[in-house]
């Protein structure tokens, strides 16, 4: 049994990409025998893929990184023409959020999406998507990150389509694939001139060689670019609230596991390629030397600032319900934004080492930005669950034609106050855990930030007092009368994320120690990551 | 001499030069298209020039008369991109056929959701 279990989590890196992969395509043959059946077996696909990321994850914790080769295994002094899964801390933290989010949109389409028709499709793209951002996250290469990063974006337009008859979806499908194709191209072109300059795809492989020349500059920014657009980073976060609310709500959880992922991959591009680079002098003022990293990460916070309040304040002109969301998702992913550029311009040079490290608050802000992440995933995957649950039970999102629904669907009322709670940073929920450590990390940065950080989440409080205010109290509209609690498994998926959130929230320090802080130091210590590849220290 | 060799990548800027003007500034939607292809065809071409050395021949090793091969990493990794391409440019099209459907135009300026 127990060589039996070791066996797996040998296998675990490629078992966990291969079996939603395997799981999609045996879906619509699945589903010719009978629809019941077809979506057990895709809640039991999702299952199975997470309890290897689990494993997986469990891991790395503990042994440290991973590595999985694909192609010849034999010790060959080329590692260029193999392809490699290396998984880090980072990556298995990152494969646990993909895997949560596909676990809760499968069990809430079993009733949200009972009534359409081809669903069949739907599942066959929900477990491609999955597979995508896996891929995106635990891969070592360059070029398999596009491949993956395509699949993805492939997936989730065809999903964000997926009524085909509101005018919203398809437009918002059609903007999410050409900002996503043009983003893609550009992180191919980047990664055709680290090939033409290192002969080498693996990241492990080119952070080693790397030489931070003036080609390096222009990959460095086209994947910068690109991927900050597929995070929706200001100015770029145009498409997101379109596509957030364009698809079904069970879908759009799993698109902000997609935009995580990117995220991931702009994290992986600054801290471990460009890593030990980023220190180079760009320009000397007399005492005071101006490196990259400071550029950078000024660059970064400036970004992620106007992020923040844009998100804000377009959430609170904005009268749908889902859209709204959308803008404070875009405010969220600002803060994560934040705090990693707010780490990154503490990068230095350590007294009598040559390593690259950071501040003490430079790694805090890491921690808060890289936890953040994970309860953004449920915080934002809670809200969409509920907005999907209230179209499920009026055919509506506008706030203007909602009202009273407390008194008709208590649970989801309960659950919608715990994601507003979690969501606007206020204790004892996770929101409040990840937003304390980036506020007084930042504070050492700039107090202006936190400022403005604060400010915002109060705002963010009160977008959702309003929506609360005009959704669920007030009195019974007329056109509302038939409206009930909504089915069961939708309760249960919205339930998962909801004892998540409590759990996060009531025992941080726990989550933090097992989870996130294997995370940072992936992040921080690149070396370790390219020598696990390399070889050497 | 030196400008013999450089026409590839200078023929790269300009395609993608192109193809990212058209995606910004044309409204109509299949020219947006276009425009992204012209990008892929742009990279595309970046990655096959970047394998390609002079007076070389196709990476097959079976009866190869001698003499320098060209990289065969870039041409797996172009054909994969292809392959992508199409796809890609498939669902696209496909999503112009539905909005034309709804909106009975291609003018991108005239296409917005029902709210707002």
């Amino acid at each position: 049994m127990n060589e039996m279990l070791d066996y797996l989590v040998l296998n675990s890196p490629a078992l966990v990409v291969a079996i939603p992969l395997l799981g999609a395509f045996l879906t619509p043959l699945v589903g010719m025998i009978n629809g019941k059946l077809r979506n057990l077996f895709v809640i039991f696909i999702t299952l199975l893929t997470g309890f290897f990321a689990v494993l997986l994850a469990n891991d790395v914790f503990t042994n440290g990184i991973r590595t999985y080769v694909f192609g010849n295994s034999s010790p060959m002094t080329n590692p260029v023409v193999r392809i490699f899964f290396e998984v880090d801390g980072m990556s298995a933290f990152m494969a646990l959020i993909a895997v949560i989010l596909p676990i809760v949109a499968v069990i809430y389409s079993w009733a949200f999406m009972e009534k359409e028709t081809g669903l069949n499709k739907y599942y066959t793209l929900i477990l491609l998507m999955t597979t995508g951002m896996l891929g995106m996250v635990l891969t070592g290469d360059m070029f398999n990150f596009f491949v993956f990063l395509e699949i993805t974006s492939i997936a989730t337009a065809a999903l964000v389509a997926f009524w085909t008859n509101k005018k919203n979806s398809v437009q918002a499908a059609f903007k999410y694939i050409v900002i996503s194709s043009i983003g893609a191209l550009f992180v191919l072109f980047a990664i055709a001139i680290f090939y033409g300059q290192y002969n080498a795809l693996n990241m492990a492989v080119i952070a080693n060689s790397i030489s931070y020349s003036f080609l390096d500059k222009i990959a460095l920014g086209l994947l910068i670019a690109a991927l900050a657009m597929k995070a929706a980073i200001a100015p770029m976060h145009m498409w997101l609230p379109d596509t957030y609310s364009g698809a079904p709500s069970s879908v759009t959880v799993v698109i902000v596991g997609t935009t995580l992922a990117s995220l991931y991959g702009v994290f992986r591009i600054l801290f471990t390629v460009y890593g030990r680079q980023l220190l180079t002098i760009m320009r000397q003022i007399g005492e005071f030397s101006v490196t990259s990293s400071i550029v950078l990460g000024v660059f970064i916070v400036i970004l992620a600032t106007i992020t923040i309040v844009i998100g804000v304040f377009m959430a609170l002109k904005s009268n749908d319900f889902k859209r709204m969301i959308g803008y404070v998702a875009v405010a969220e992913i600002g803060y994560m934004a934040l705090a990693v550029g707010s780490a990154i311009s503490t990068f230095h040079i350590a007294d009598g080492t040559a390593a690259v490290q950071m501040t003490s608050y430079g790694e805090m802000a890491l921690t808060g930005g890289i936890f953040h992440m994970i309860n953004d995933a449920l915080d934002i995957g809670l809200l969409f669950l509920v907005a999907g649950a209230i179209y499920y039970a009026t055919k509506e999102t506008s706030l203007n034609r909602l009202g009273g629904l407390s008194r008709k669907m208590k649970y989801t009322t309960v659950f919608f106050l715990i994601a507003l709670f979690a969501a606007s940073g206020l204790p004892p929920l996770n929101g409040f855990a990840s937003k304390l450590i980036i506020y007084q990390s930042i504070y050492q940065v700039n107090p202006i930030l936190t400022i403005v950080a604060i400010l915002c989440s109060i705002m963010i409080l009160a977008v959702f007092v309003k929506v609360f205010h005009s959704a669920f109290l007030g009195p019974k509209l007329p056109s509302l009368k038939n409206v009930k609690e909504v089915p069961k498994s939708m309760l249960i998926s919205m339930g998962i994320l909801a004892f998540l959130i409590i759990l996060f929230g009531l025992f941080p320090e726990y989550i933090i120690n097992n989870i996130v802080e294997p995370a940072v130091n992936a992040l921080s210590n690149p070396g370790s990551y390219i020598s696990a590849i390399v070889g050497g220290a | 001499m030196m400008i013999t060799f450089n026409i590839p990548f200078i023929a790269v800027v300009g395609l993608i030069l192109v193809g990212l003007i058209a995606v910004v500034f044309k409204r109509n939607l299949i020219k947006i298209v276009i425009g992204i292809t012209l990008i892929e065809s742009g990279v595309n071409l970046f990655l096959i020039t970047l394998g390609y050395r002079e007076g070389s021949i196709a990476p097959i090793y079976s009866s190869s008369p001698g003499g320098i091969m060209s990289l065969p990493v870039p041409q797996a990794l172009t054909l994969t991109s292809i392959v992508i391409g199409v796809a890609v440019l498939a669902l696209m099209i496909s999503f112009i056929i539905h909005i034309y459907k709804l909106y009975g135009t291609l003018d991108a300026r005239k296409i917005r959701g029902d709210e707002e």
